[in-house]
């Protein structure tokens, strides 16, 4: 058994956020971290493993210098790395990287008892895509927004968080489960984990490795080839300061909806 | 001269950050006001592997260097000079003194749950009449045939009612002077051995600074740490390794208070200016600045020198010490005064950053002592 988790590594949209001129990020001029949630993923993969004994294996695509954010994850605890890089990966969207990134992990191997875990969605992104389509290209049961995950044998509980409550939804292995923040708190990595990381293995995954993968289709792939086509990208104005009422009483309902009224809300 | 760090360096740097600015800082004001030893901090940098940075896998370390070593003590006292002396006490001066002077079976014995945080380690070579003259020991240890028997006072002894191992000297045979010095280790619960009253310090408030008693406290034979008649050049070889820690806590004090003081002076506003456009805060912090990358250099130069075995670690290692003591001090009190009134105050971490300063310039070999060191290696005599 095994645990594959799929990281991105994203620009920290904490700082101020660049774009082209064609209105992809630009990705040079930003620092760039791990994603957020991928590290919740992380940290699932490494409870279960703490637990269980398991290997954790993480997978990203992303140019040469990803292999940094590998070696991280490494002193976190992850036990193997495999960056799927090369240039005519490139640009690629969700629909083209869930393809890239299903072909790698297929071509590594999945066996019974495996989980694959992902972030709910990436920072820069967005989109929440990559993980449920890699599951559907690799034709394996998927569960979203995971807040609590146990493993027993081949079955698989987990608690998926919805607005207002949860589901309590089972699966069997292999199977993919994409997870947000809630989960779990994401570990330090640690001092040995550090002098141990660059003794790890890490394979790099390149075109040539994957072209022939029946999932590949050259045509869709990379920049050119994926379907979504950016038209323009901007950073969205602030939002403007929300204001609380406090009380429970009629007297605070009549000041909300007076103050709704005067906007012409109701 | 290569100025980089190494990989793995930088990637425990941004750690011992994080877990800097998330762990500890929000606790440092608390365990200053409340004199309160950082119980819930320990095991979470146990786990991190941060109480046995430069020791060997084979012996529990995290198999990392000595510039590791500093920059973490570095990075904690950035935010809490407390948190930072806990790990530079037990790992410079319990650890190491064994690592580098015990038997295969008692660093087998002693170092794994040392460097896994398990159990916390202390050093006791001051005593109420041997503090800079350190060879006027008055604890005794007399050899009993099967086991020694020790008797005495130590002081101001670091991490001491957290310890669970002791590096303990005493006088096995007064009539040699230094030589007549041996080294012991001693663990809490040996007969005979208590832990004395907790001093009231100026700074660094949360360390449980205290005495070691020692009542016919019974130590068994194969405790002697060394030979016998070498615990004086052990308490110095360690004291030399020692004052990278506490170089590193001084560097850090600094660094940490010209962080708050470049945020702080770009908020306060007089005169409609913020205090950060006003020449004199510019040629302060820019001499803060100079001063404490200065004092990183002498720092990092003598962590570097540890792990290559360099002959004038000693010096190097004073050097260091003196420097960012004296750094640490004079941009601390900078910072207070760039902090104005509300600099004086326990709102702000200023003061506590002045105050744990002050100590950097004192234990582990006052600055005099530094310069008795470094005088001494430029042969001047």
């Amino acid at each position: 058994m095994k645990i594959i988790v799929t990281v991105k590594q994203v620009p920290d949209t904490s700082g101020k956020v660049a774009v082209n001129p064609d209105g992809t990020l630009n990705r040079a001029s930003m620092q760039t971290i791990i994603n957020p949630d991928d590290l919740n993923a992380v940290e699932a993969a490494l409870s279960l493993k703490d637990e269980l004994g398991c290997k954790v294996v993480a997978f990203t695509m992303g140019p040469a210098p990803a292999e940094g954010m590998l070696r991280e994850l490494m002193a976190m605890g992850v036990d193997e790395g495999v960056l799927v890089s090369a240039r005519e990966f490139g640009g690629s969207d969700t629909y083209a990287t869930s393809q890239i990134l299903a072909a790698a992990i297929d071509t590594y191997g999945i066996e019974e008892e495996d989980i694959i875990l992902a972030g709910r969605q990436a920072i820069d992104g967005d989109t929440a895509q990559v993980g449920p389509q890699i599951a559907e290209k690799l034709h394996l049961p998927q569960i979203t927004y995971a807040g609590k995950i146990t493993k027993e044998g081949k079955k698989i509980t987990v608690n998926r968080m919805l607005e207002d409550g949860y589901m309590v939804v089972e699966a069997e292995t292999p199977c993919m489960i994409t997870c947000i923040k809630e989960l779990n708190e994401p570990r330090y990595l640690s001092v040995f984990g550090a002098y141990e990381a660059w003794s790890k293995p890490l394979t790099v995954m390149d075109y040539n490795a994957l072209k022939d993968h029946e999932l590949i289709d050259a045509t869709t792939i990379g920049l050119k080839g994926s379907p979504t086509n950016i038209l323009t990208s901007f950073t969205p104005p602030q939002k403007g300061a929300g204001q609380m009422l406090k009380g429970n009483g009629k007297e605070t309902t009549d000041e909300l909806a007076a103050i709704l009224a005067k906007k012409h809300y109701i | 001269m290569n100025f980089t760090l190494t990989k793995e360096q930088e990637l425990v740097r941004k750690m011992y950050r994080d877990f800097a600015q998330n762990e500890v800082k929000p606790l440092a004001e608390e365990l200053d006001e409340e004199e309160r030893f950082p119980s819930e901090t320990v095991p979470k940098l146990a786990k991190l592997g941060c109480f046995g940075i430069p020791f060997p896998k084979e012996y529990g370390g995290a198999g990392g260097d000595n510039l590791a070593y500093a920059m973490c003590v570095e990075e904690m006292a950035k935010v809490c000079g407390t948190t930072a002396v806990v790990i530079s006490a037990h790992t410079s001066l319990c650890c190491a003194p064994i690592y580098y002077w015990g038997t295969e079976e008692q660093k087998m014995k002693y170092l794994p749950d040392l460097c896994a945080g398990k159990k916390l380690g202390a050093f006791g070579l001051t005593e109420p009449n041997a503090g800079t003259d350190a060879s006027g020991q008055q604890t005794v240890a007399v050899d009993m045939g099967d086991h020694w028997v020790l008797n005495g006072t130590k002081c101001f002894i670091t991490n001491a009612s957290e310890a669970s191992v002791f590096v303990v000297f005493a006088m096995t045979d007064p009539s040699l002077g230094n030589k007549g010095i041996s080294a012991f280790i001693v663990e809490k619960d040996f007969p005979g051995f208590s832990v004395g009253k907790h001093e009231k310090k100026m700074g660094i408030r949360g360390s449980a600074t205290c005495d070691l008693i020692f009542e016919d406290c019974i130590v068994p034979k194969e405790n002697l740490l060394g030979e016998l008649g070498k615990g004086f050049k052990i308490a110095m070889h360690t004291l030399d390794g020692g004052r990278i820690g506490i170089a590193s806590q001084a560097l850090g004090l600094g660094e940490g208070a010209i962080d708050e003081t470049v945020a702080y002076t770009q908020e306060r506003k007089q005169f409609h200016k913020r205090l950060s456009q006003f020449q004199n805060t510019q040629f302060q912090l820019a001499d803060m600045k100079c001063k404490a990358d200065a004092a990183q250099l002498l720092v990092y130069r003598a962590a570097i020198a540890k792990d290559n075995h360099d002959p004038l670690l000693g010096m190097y290692a004073a050097e260091a010490k003196l420097f960012a003591a004296e750094m640490a001090s004079d941009v601390t009190r900078r910072a207070v005064q760039l902090f104005g009134g509300y600099g004086y105050t326990r709102e702000y971490p200023v003061e506590r950053m002045m105050r744990d300063a002050k100590i950097t310039e004192i234990y582990e070999g006052t600055s005099e002592v530094q310069r008795m060191v470094i005088s001494s290696n430029m042969g001047v005599k």
